[in-house]
C-alpha cells in the first residue's frame, strides 16, 4: 500500500493529493502547519494554512497565494481529505490530518500539549500513523507548570526594576515573545520591544489576539524615563550593539534549552527561563498515546533515540529525515 | 542542602564576578561552620571519598526514573554532565528536607561500610527528598568536579572578606594536605596559626605568555632568563626530616617520584624549592613523552624507574631555614638557590635550572631559537626584583615560548563536548595523507571561536557518514591548521607519532583537502626535532 505521506527531498509529500506539508524547497502546493521559518518557506505556488496562521505567513513571506481553512473543516484535495487541528504551539499553529481511503495520517508540525492561555489548545487527533516532532524527545526534559515560570520571570524583572536596571529577555519573535508578554505582571513596569518582536505583535493584535501594551524601542525612545522596564528582543539581539543602549542590564533567555546548564552557560545570560512551545518528554508520550496510532515517525530532534525508545515501548516507530529545525539546539530556533 | 543550593543558584544566576563573590561572602557569614568547611573543600577541588560508583548511580537513576538504562546513557552526552542528567531524569521528589550539606556528606561517607543494597536504598531515598538543584549538587558530591562557575581564587576572596583575613595569607592556608576531617572551619580560617603543617605548599606563581616583543620589557639587565622546561611543575618541600612533592594542581605526588626522597640526604630541612620535574638521563632531559607514563601512576614499577628516572630542575627557593623568602627579590632568592645547589653532589636528584646569560634581546632571541635542541619549549623571563607572588599575575614573570610547529590536516571524526560545550561538536580527530589514504594522527579540542564551533557543529550534523557510538565519521572536506609544541615517535598510534599540545589555530576554508600535509611531512618534522 502506498503510504499516505512520505519524506522526499522537498518535504513531506502526499501522492494522493499531490501536495506537500511544510516543504523546504519550492513546490506547487504547500500545506503549512505554522509560520516559523523552518516550516513556512517562500517560493511555493499555493499555500494552505489555518485562518489564524495566514496573517503571519503574509507578513513573513510577502505577496503569496494563500488559502485558509478554519480548524476542523475538511477539504478535499485530489484523492485526499485534509483538515487542520490545533497544535498548541503558537497562535494559528496546526497539526494536519490527511485521510486517503480509510487510512488516516497526522503530521504534527510543532506542538505542545499544555495550554498556554494564548493559543488554541492542543487537540489530539486519532490516526493510524502519526508524524511527531521530538525536539525535546529525551526524558531529561520535563517542563515546570507555566505559572511557576511566570513567577520566576516576574521576580527577576521586579528585582532589576527595583535597582533601576533594564531586564533584557531574549525570546523568539513569533510565539515565545507573545507568550512571555502574556505572562508578565504589568504592575512591575513598562514593557519595551525590539522591532522584530513589535512587528509580529502588530500582526497578531490586528487579528484580535489580546496582548498587553508594549513600546517599540526606536532611537527616539526616552529610555531614562523607562528605567527598570522589561525589554523583549530576539535572542540574537541581546549580544548585539542594539542591546548596549540599555546599559548595565540583566539578561535572560526563555527557551526549553535553558533546562540544560551547559547551554545556559554558553548563552552567557544571567538567567535562563525554561519555557518551551514544544512538548516535553511526558507531553510527547501523552500525545502519541492519545492519537491511538500504531505507527509513529519521529522528526525534528533526537529522532533516532526517540524512535528507538518508542519501539522498545511497543510502537512501530522510525526516524524520518526532514530539514526542520533539526538538532539545532540554540535558542535562536523557536524552541 | 537548601542553603548550599541557594548559594549555587545565586552563583549560577549571574555572570557578574562581583555578584558571585557577594553571594559567597554572604554564605560564609551565615552558614554553619560544618557546611562552610566542606564548601571550602569542594570549591578547592576536594571531595568526599567515592562510596558509590557512577555505574551504580546510572543503574539506580534509570530504575527510579522508569526509563531504560540505554536511554539515560544516550541523554548523558546531550546534557553534558552525569550529575545533571540524573537530577533531571528522576521523578519529582515526594518529600523535602532541611538537612544541611554536611549531613549529606556524612550520609555518603557512612555508605563506605554499607552493603550495596543499603547504598542503593540510601541514594534512592536521598533523591526522593531533594529538589532538582539539590539533587544535582548531591550527585556532584559523588561524581566530583565541582566546577560551578566560581574559581578557587574567587572563593578565597569571598572567604577573606567574610572572615576579615588577608587574602594571600588565606590562599596559603588553604593549600595542601588538609581535609574537613583533620581541621574545622575556625582552625583553618580564623584562628591564629601557631604551627603550619609541614606538608603545606605555597601557592604557585604562574607566568603569562609574552605576546609583545621582549624589547617592551625594557632593560635586559633587569631580567633573568631560564629555559622553559617541558615537564611537571612541582614544589619540593623539605621539612621536619621528611619531604613532600606537590603538583601545581595541588596534588601530593611524593610517592610517584621516589627518586626525590634522596634530596633529604643533601638539603637541610626548612627548604622549599620550586622547579620542574623532568625525566633525565646522561645529563639531559628526556622528551615529555617519556615522563608521561609516570604521571598517572601512584606506585612506579622498577622498569619505568629505570627507563625514565626523574630529577627536579630547581629555579626558585621559596623557603630556607624555615623562613619564607617569597617577599625577597628574585635576585636574592636565586643567589641563595645557586649557593645551595653548589653544595650538592652531581648525582643528587635536584639540580639548578641554569640562568641563561644574555646581554641584549636579540642575543636571547637567538638562544631561544635553539630551545628545542635543549629539550625546552622556550625561555622564561623573570624580573630580578620580583617577589614570588601567588597565582597568575601579569608584569614580572613571562613565558616566551617558541612558535609552535603547524600542519594542515583534514577533519575526519567529530565528537560532542561536555559541560559548557555539550551539544556542540568540539572534539575532533585529524588526518594527514599517506598516499591516497587519510591517516588519523591527532585529536584537537580547542582553538576555534564559539561561532566557528557552531558552524562546524551544523556541518557535522549534515555530513555524518557513519556513527561509532558518540563518534561521528564525517565527509573529508575541511582542512584545519593544527599547531603543536612537540612531536615524538609513538608506537601506540597508527600514524607512529604523537604530538604535544595540539590545537586548531585556523580553519583553512581556502584549502582543498588535497593540499593537506602528508605523513612524510610529519616524519620530516620528527627527524628535525
Amino acid at each position: 500500500m502506498t503510504p499516505v505521506l512520505r519524506a522526499t527531498d522537498r518535504g513531506l509529500y502526499c501522492a494522493a493529493g499531490d501536495f506537500f506539508i511544510d516543504p523546504w524547497r519550492p513546490v506547487d502546493r504547500a500545506l503549512i502547519t505554522h509560520g516559523h521559518s523552518d516550516h513556512a518557506r517562500s517560493g511555493h505556488g499555493r499555500y494552505l494554512c489555518t485562518r489564524a496562521a495566514a496573517p503571519v505567513l503574509r507578513h513573513r513571506l510577502g505577496d503569496i497565494r494563500v488559502e485558509t481553512l478554519p480548524y476542523g473543516e475538511e477539504r478535499r484535495i485530489g484523492d485526499a481529505t485534509v483538515s487542520f487541528h490545533p497544535a498548541g504551539h503558537l497562535p494559528g499553529s496546526a497539526q494536519i490530518r490527511v485521510a486517503v481511503g480509510g487510512e488516516v495520517w497526522v503530521a504534527s508540525g510543532d506542538y505542545k500539549t499544555t495550554p498556554d492561555g494564548l493559543c488554541e489548545p492542543f487537540e489530539p487527533v486519532r490516526c493510524h500513523s502519526f508524524i511527531t516532532e521530538c525536539t525535546f524527545g529525551l526524558p531529561v526534559f520535563k517542563w515546570a507548570p507555566q505559572p511557576e515560570v511566570a513567577a520566576q520571570i516576574n521576580a527577576w524583572w521586579a528585582q532589576a526594576a527595583g535597582q533601576g536596571r533594564f531586564a533584557l529577555l531574549g525570546a523568539y519573535s513569533l510565539g515565545k515573545a507573545q507568550r512571555v508578554l502574556s505572562l508578565l505582571d504589568p504592575g512591575i513596569g513598562p514593557v519595551l520591544t525590539h522591532g522584530a518582536v513589535e512587528a509580529t505583535n502588530a500582526v497578531l493584535r490586528a487579528q484580535g489576539l489580546p496582548l498587553p501594551e508594549t513600546t517599540h524601542v526606536t532611537p527616539d525612545t526616552d529610555l531614562k524615563a523607562r528605567a527598570g522596564a522589561l525589554v523583549i528582543a530576539p535572542p540574537s539581539a541581546l549580544g548585539s550593539s542594539w542591546a548596549r543602549r540599555f546599559g548595565p542590564a540583566t539578561t535572560a533567555f526563555a527557551s526549553g534549552w535553558m533546562a540544560l546548564r551547559g547551554i545556559r552557560r554558553r548563552r552567557a545570560g544571567d538567567r535562563g527561563f525554561v519555557l518551551s512551545d514544544h512538548a516535553d518528554w511526558p507531553g510527547l508520550l501523552d500525545a502519541i498515546r492519545a492519537t491511538g496510532a500504531e505507527t509513529v515517525y519521529a522528526t525534528h530532534g533526537y529522532t533516532e533515540i526517540f524512535a528507538r525508545y518508542l519501539n522498545s515501548a511497543g510502537w512501530n516507530a522510525q526516524p524520518l529525515l526532514t530539514e526542520y529545525g533539526g538538532e539545532e539546539t540554540e535558542p535562536e530556533s523557536p524552541a | 542542602m537548601k542553603t548550599f543550593a541557594a548559594l549555587y543558584t545565586a552563583i549560577d544566576q549571574t555572570t557578574k564576578t562581583s555578584a558571585k563573590v557577594a553571594a559567597m561572602r554572604e554564605y560564609f557569614r551565615t552558614a554553619p561552620d560544618a557546611d562552610k568547611i566542606w564548601t571550602i573543600a569542594l570549591f578547592s577541588g576536594r571531595r568526599p571519598k567515592r562510596a558509590v560508583t557512577t555505574t551504580q548511580l546510572r543503574d539506580w537513576a534509570a530504575e527510579a526514573a522508569g526509563v531504560p538504562l540505554w536511554l539515560l546513557e544516550e541523554s548523558y552526552p546531550i546534557v553534558g554532565d552525569l550529575a545533571e542528567t540524573i537530577a533531571l531524569v528522576l521523578p519529582p521528589p515526594a518529600r523535602t528536607t532541611d538537612r544541611p550539606l554536611h549531613h549529606w556528606i556524612e550520609a555518603l561517607r557512612a555508605l563506605h561500610v554499607a552493603s550495596v543494597e543499603d547504598r542503593r536504598l540510601a541514594i534512592l531515598s536521598a533523591w526522593d527528598q531533594l529538589s532538582v538543584t539539590e539533587r544535582f549538587l548531591f550527585n556532584k558530591l559523588i561524581t566530583g568536579g565541582f566546577r560551578i562557575g566560581i574559581s578557587r581564587k574567587l572563593m578565597t576572596r569571598a572567604l577573606a572578606q567574610a572572615s576579615g583575613q588577608d587574602e594571600s595569607v588565606l590562599a596559603h592556608r588553604l593549600m595542601g594536605d588538609w581535609s574537613p576531617d583533620s581541621i574545622g572551619y575556625s582552625a583553618l580560617v580564623e584562628a591564629e596559626e601557631t604551627a603550619a603543617p609541614d606538608s603545606r605548599p605555597y601557592p604557585f606563581y604562574l607566568a603569562y605568555q609574552l605576546e609583545a616583543e621582549p624589547e617592551a620589557l625594557g632593560d635586559p639587565a633587569d631580567w633573568q632568563a631560564e629555559w622553559k622546561w617541558d615537564g611537571i611543575r612541582a614544589q619540593l618541600i623539605l621539612r621536619g626530616g621528611t619531604h613532600f612533592v606537590w603538583s601545581r594542581g595541588e596534588e601530593l605526588m611524593t610517592d610517584r617520584f621516589p627518586e626525590l626522597a634522596r634530596a633529604t640526604d643533601f638539603i637541610p630541612p626548612g627548604t622549599v624549592l620550586d622547579g620542574e620535574i623532568v625525566a633525565w638521563k646522561d645529563g639531559v632531559p628526556l622528551p615529555f613523552a617519556r615522563l608521561q607514563p609516570r604521571i598517572g601512576r601512584k606506585t612506579v614499577p622498577k622498569a619505568l624507574l629505570r627507563d625514565a628516572p626523574v630529577i627536579l630542575l630547581a629555579y626558585d627557593l621559596l623557603e630556607q631555614d624555615g623562613t619564607d623568602l617569597r617577599d625577597s627579590p628574585l635576585a636574592e632568592r636565586r643567589a641563595r638557590l645557586d649557593a645551595l645547589m653548589r653544595s650538592l653532589p652531581p648525582d643528587a636528584p635536584v639540580r639548578p635550572s641554569p640562568a641563561i646569560p644574555f646581554g641584549d634581546w636579540p642575543t636571547l632571541a637567538a638562544t631561544r631559537a635553539e630551545a628545542r635542541a635543549e629539550m625546552a619549549e622556550g625561555v622564561m623571563l623573570k624580573r630580578r626584583a620580583s617577589p614570588y607572588l601567588a597565582g597568575r599575575k601579569k608584569g614580572d614573570w613571562w613565558k616566551w615560548k617558541l612558535d609552535p610547529m603547524t600542519v594542515d590536516a583534514v577533519l575526519i571524526y567529530a565528537q560532542q563536548g561536555h559541560g559548557r560545550r555539550a551539544n556542540l561538536f568540539t572534539d575532533f580527530t585529524f588526518a594527514v595523507w599517506n598516499g591516497n589514504d587519510l591517516v588519523p594522527f591527532t585529536k584537537a579540542y580547542s582553538g576555534l571561536t564559539d561561532e566557528e564551533f557552531r558552524q562546524i557543529t551544523a556541518w557535522v550534523r549534515r555530513n555524518t557518514v557513519q556513527r561509532f557510538g558518540p563518534v561521528r565519521q564525517v565527509t573529508p572536506e575541511h582542512v584545519f591548521e593544527i599547531a603543536f609544541e612537540g612531536i615524538q615517535p609513538s608506537p601506540r598510534h597508527k600514524s607512529g607519532i604523537a604530538l604535544r599540545f595540539p590545537r586548531m589555530v585556523r580553519w583553512r576554508h581556502d584549502k582543498p583537502i588535497q593540499e593537506a600535509n602528508t605523513l612524510d611531512d610529519l616524519k620530516k618534522l620528527l627527524d628535525a626535532h
